[in-house]
């Protein structure tokens, strides 16, 4: 008969990455700034090719 | 085939980041199609808001990534197989075959829509038909099919200095076919040269290219019957109302040494054998592949050159050496 396993410490869960150093937080963070700026990017082209293509016209509708 | 299914299935540990999803429009392509289509852009000679310019700019390079990203889903099979494109984010596993043919397919429809509206519907078309073209004619078709898969492909490649010509003008003339033909005629000598010392890997993957299927010895021919047809065509903007006297001195003196270097190819033994010891190292020069090299490396600075100078005579305004035909421009 053996003698029950004397308690131990258990040893302390290393601390894990914060997630901000976490690789897939790190890669989802990188490809969701690329996915805003190109968003932000489309929006004022947009609104720049609106301006352009009304142009002058824009005065000369009716009132 | 296990292993090629088990090389586009795999996943890779490290997430996809945005340089990934970059890669996948194929950035270096995506260079030559903006410098291409430029040089159409600008040649025409028609006014064009510098905005609107840009953007038809930017969606001709939008669409050529987009079908990068459909070729590189379609492919994925080929390019795990082979040296030089294993590393893709596809058959590495970074991501998966759906995203890579979703973010295609908007891209697509984004970039042909986008130019429609804002530019002109002429470019708009002409830029979707060069999408097809490259994702489902070449892609799908001719690459596995034929081993004039990059002849005909070709066109896809040619097509951007039309576009960026109808977007400015609104009407394609002679002359931006010719520039259209030039990136044409100019495409079987440059990717042959380069399948002439990357022929294994083709081979292995089950790509009928040039080399895999006729051999060495008519690849190295057929090098230069195209370089004969391409110099004369790459003179032509000189008499047609486009090129100036300093376009025709490049185009001249370039050709020339074009033609040295694909005889050269021609008389070479470049293909002919292959030292396995050589194996991971694609550009390492095998012997007698030196020349296929030159002339390789030399095709992206003659093509280079042309277009820059015709860019450069075109803002600068300069006058053109002959025009010949007056209805050309």
């Amino acid at each position: 008969m053996s003698e029950p396993d004397a308690p131990q410490d258990v040893p302390a869960k290393p601390p894990s990455n914060p997630p901000q150093q976490d690789p897939i937080f790190k890669a989802r963070r990188g490809r969701n700034i690329a996915i805003a700026l190109g968003l932000i990017t489309f929006a004022i082209l947009v609104f720049l090719v609106t301006v352009v293509r009304l142009g002058a016209n824009v005065l000369d509708r009716p009132l | 085939m296990a292993t090629m299914t088990s090389a586009i299935t795999a996943t890779s540990d490290t997430p996809a980041r945005w340089q990934d999803y970059l890669q996948l429009l194929k950035p270096r392509v995506m260079s030559l199609v903006v410098f291409t289509g430029a040089t159409g852009l600008v040649c025409a000679q028609a006014p064009i808001h510098p905005l609107l310019g840009a953007v038809a700019i930017l969606c001709i390079a939008v669409g050529a990534g987009a079908s990068g990203a459909l070729n590189m889903w379609y492919d994925a099979d080929i390019d795990a197989q082979m040296r030089r494109t294993r590393g893709r984010p596809v058959p590495a596993g970074r991501i998966k075959g759906a995203e890579a043919l979703s973010m295609g397919l908007i891209l697509s429809l984004l970039s042909v829509m986008f130019m429609g509206v804002a530019v002109s519907w002429l470019a708009a078309g002409l830029l979707a038909f060069t999408i097809f073209f490259y994702a489902v004619v070449y892609t799908m078709w001719l690459k596995r099919w034929t081993a004039q898969n990059i002849v005909i492909g070709g066109l896809a490649g040619a097509l951007p200095p039309v576009i960026g010509w109808a977007a400015a003008a609104g009407e394609v003339p002679l002359n931006a076919w010719l520039l259209c033909a030039i990136i044409f005629m100019w495409t079987p000598a440059h990717f042959w040269a380069l399948a002439l010392y990357s022929s294994e890997d083709y081979e292995k993957a089950g790509v009928p290219m040039m080399p895999v299927v006729a051999g060495a010895a008519s690849t190295r021919r057929q090098i230069f019957i195209y370089s004969l047809l391409f110099v004369p065509i790459c003179l032509m903007p000189a008499f047609t109302g486009l090129g100036g006297v300093g376009y025709l001195s490049v185009a001249a003196s370039g050709g020339l040494i074009f033609l040295v270097l694909a005889w050269r190819v021609m008389r070479s033994r470049a293909g002919d054998s292959a030292d396995p010891r050589l194996d991971g190292r694609l550009y390492d020069v095998r012997a007698g592949a030196k020349d296929a090299r030159n002339l390789f490396a030399f095709s992206i600075l003659y093509l280079t050159l042309i277009f820059a100078t015709l860019l450069v005579e075109a803002v600068m305004g300069l006058p053109a050496f002959l025009n010949l035909m007056p209805g050309a421009a």
